[in-house]
């Protein structure tokens, strides 16, 4: 299976290394391989150094795309997590 | 060892407080890498190695972070990020592949690495994310030192108390620390957001860093003024020094445990009226905290999380026991919870549906609540449940009109006859109320207090509905302001209509923890305020600097005010002029952990 969707970073810090480690975490617990991609560049989100070197501020939106079989869990995980600024809002 | 040349530095103060102590130099190089060539045999042996080395750093963080003490557990996470680092595709898989592609010794090889990850960091930007270069060095160095087989020098085992001067501290230094024998932190690196900055912090030992060269001017053994307030760090001060700073420091620390000392005493202004203070939590192990604190009750108890952590909806039951819980812990105080508050498009099963463009005005807490009455019904009925062992009450956010209130009213009536019928205890005289958040509901207001008990204002939502400012979009951002007079102008319409129907008006904003926003609220007339349980002791002890027959009189001149601007100005002025503590205090209502 494969779900993408597009997420908008909310919380004030952008992409940093607490959020960073937030995604990388998800994306451990599930089977799904997860990417990521800003403008041209995609990243895979079990880096938390590739999730770095994107360099996203607040408001950068990201499209993400999970392929496995939960993969429509880990984007809605992942949605929540966006939803909620990784638990600074 | 102690004498030499007085040597005054300006530092970057990340931590406040004064300390004067001897300084103990932390000598820290670099490991020297040996470079060598392999050939294919060797690969698999060069691979083990390395995969070994990473393996022991593993077990020392995991190590380390175990011994973090109980107060620093919550920084836990920056360990978390190394081990992260430690198998992250770009330093580990890219080393494996360089010791058998390029045929080089391991160390060789995740030197190149990181010199590869090195020159990606140095195109970012944002300094917040490039300097965490110096994370992957530190992990770098430590599987390194593995490697080669060099010491780890930590700060556990310092005998004297001292204050620790560095180049720069990891936080796998710092981790390690014994913080009984740590007086502050002094560094040639590092900034306010450096995890050295943020472990001080949370240690609330004084430190100064981004001192360029204090490691060469330091001995060890010297003796140092450190103030975290301003940044000034004085080698081998003279008496003069330890005479100000000495005095300086005690005024502090006086200042400071009176303000904890008197955090459970009531906040009464001068002239003798009682201001009601309420913490707002999010989870239940808060509410063990805040009665430390000096909170008077849950003003805003948020119940999203356990949605949030859950894979599907928590039970009713599962939702009971947790307000049961925080009723009793409270009790007889109020626990105000806050019925869920959250968009729609996070419980939709089938991702595609449905992709709100602007989800602030969309299908969420109350709304969302209606159109999915089960959901609504199972927390309810907990809630109804706790309340017969506490003192708990009904929060509905986001009500726009009157019908949403009479609709979650019947829902709740409705739930009561249920519980009755089957002998299920309850409070039959629960109180409900809403949060005033919506613009439509402070117009609205009379027409809404005939039906409810009470009204919270939620300043957050309202300020970013009635100033059409969405908070998230950067390029408004500046205009969020809650000193706009229209801001103002609600927050005394919903008091005052409050009054007349003589029903409670508290305020559960930010609003209620900015030391400016304070005084002006009870000018208003508001009795009561929740906030973050952390500022309850600061803000007690501003409330007892005021005298409500001087704030009304600054009301009338704010209401002539016509710009934030001018608004936040007075306001300053007249803070300086009531409250000059806030010079000394100042640091405890705006920082914020980060």
């Amino acid at each position: 299976m494969e779900v993408k969707k597009k997420l908008r970073i909310k919380n004030e810090l952008g992409l940093h290394a607490r959020s960073a480690a937030m995604i990388v975490e998800l994306a451990k617990r599930h089977n799904a391989r997860v990417y990521f991609k800003k403008g041209e560049q995609v990243i895979e989100g079990d880096s938390i150094l590739s999730l770095l070197t994107l360099a996203c501020p607040k408001g950068t939106e990201l499209e993400v795309r999970a392929v496995g079989e939960d993969a429509e869990r880990l984007v809605r995980e992942l949605s929540h997590l966006f939803e909620k600024g990784f638990g600074e809002l | 060892m102690v004498g030499g040349k007085r040597i005054e530095l300006k530092g970057i103060p990340v931590s406040s407080g004064i300390i004067i102590g001897k300084a103990h130099l932390v000598d820290r190089s670099k490991v020297k890498v040996p470079l060598r060539r392999i050939d294919d045999n060797s690969v698999p042996y060069e691979t083990e190695r390395f995969k070994k080395a990473v393996e022991k750093a593993k077990e020392q963080l995991s190590e380390l972070k175990n011994r973090l003490p109980d107060r620093l557990k919550e920084h836990g996470f920056i360990l978390d990020s190394y081990m992260m680092i430690l198998n992250d595709s770009m330093l580990y898989d890219a080393t494996l592949k360089k010791i058998k592609e390029e045929k080089i010794n391991a160390e060789w090889a995740l030197k190149g690495s990181f010199e590869e990850i090195k020159s990606l960091f140095s195109q970012i930007e944002d300094s917040y994310i490039s300097e965490r270069i110096n994370d992957v060095e530190n992990v770098v160095q430590r599987i390194l030192r593995n490697l080669t087989g060099n010491r780890h020098d930590d700060l556990s085992n310092i005998k004297q108390k001292s204050i620790i001067v560095a180049r720069d501290l990891s936080p796998a230094d710092t981790a390690g620390l014994n913080a009984k024998k740590i007086m502050g932190f002094v560094t040639d690196g590092g900034g306010i957001t450096s995890h050295t900055a943020i472990l001080a912090r949370a240690l609330e030992l004084p430190a100064v860093m981004g001192l360029c060269s204090v490691t060469k001017q330091v001995e060890d053994g010297s003796v140092v003024v450190v103030d975290g307030d301003t940044g000034k760090v004085i080698i081998n001060p003279d008496d003069e020094d330890i005479i100000y700073y000495r005095e300086k420091k005690s005024q502090r620390e006086q200042l400071r445990s009176s303000v904890l000392k008197e955090a459970h005493l009531p906040a009464v202004t001068l002239d003798g009226y009682r201001i009601s203070i309420m913490a707002n939590t999010e989870f239940l192990n808060e509410v063990y905290m805040v009665k430390e604190q000096g909170a008077e009750g849950i003003g805003l108890y948020r119940t999203e999380f356990l949605y949030l952590s859950h894979n599907g909806f928590p039970t009713e039951e599962e939702l009971f026991e947790d307000y049961k819980r925080a009723a009793q812990a409270m009790s007889p105080d109020p626990v105000i919870i806050r019925t869920l508050d959250i968009g729609g498009d996070k419980f939709k099963d089938k991702l595609t549906i449905s992709n709100e463009t602007n989800p602030a005005l969309g299908l969420r807490a109350i709304r969302f609540c209606l159109k999915n009455p089960a959901i609504f019904r199972d927390q309810l009925k907990a809630i109804l449940r706790a309340s017969a062992y506490g003192n708990v009450q009904i929060m509905l956010p986001m009500i726009s009109g009157l019908n949403e209130l009479l609709d979650a009213k019947a829902i709740i009536k409705k739930i009561k006859d249920e519980l009755k019928e089957k002998g299920i205890p309850y409070n039959p005289d629960i109180k409900v109320g809403i949060i005033i958040e919506v613009p439509s509901a402070v117009m609205i207001a009379d027409i809404l207090a005939r039906h409810v008990d009470f009204f919270s204002i939620g300043t957050n939502d309202l300020i970013q509905y009635t100033l059409a400012i969405d908070r998230i979009n950067k390029e408004v951002a500046y205009l969020y302001d809650p000193f706009h007079p229209s801001i103002i102008k609600m927050i005394k319409h919903v008091i005052d209509v409050g009054k007349r129907n003589s029903l409670s008006v508290a305020l559960c904003g930010e609003m209620a923890s900015d030391p400016l926003c304070v005084p002006m609220l009870i000018g208003l007339g508001l009795r009561q305020l929740s906030m973050n349980s952390r500022i309850i002791p600061f803000i007690k002890k501003l409330i007892r600097s005021f005298s409500i027959q001087d704030l009304k009189k600054d009301i009338e001149k704010i209401m002539e005010l016509t710009t934030p601007e001018e608004i936040r100005s007075y306001l300053l002025r007249r803070m300086e002029e009531m409250f000059p503590e806030m010079g000394i205090l100042g640091e405890y209502f705006y920082t914020r952990a980060g």
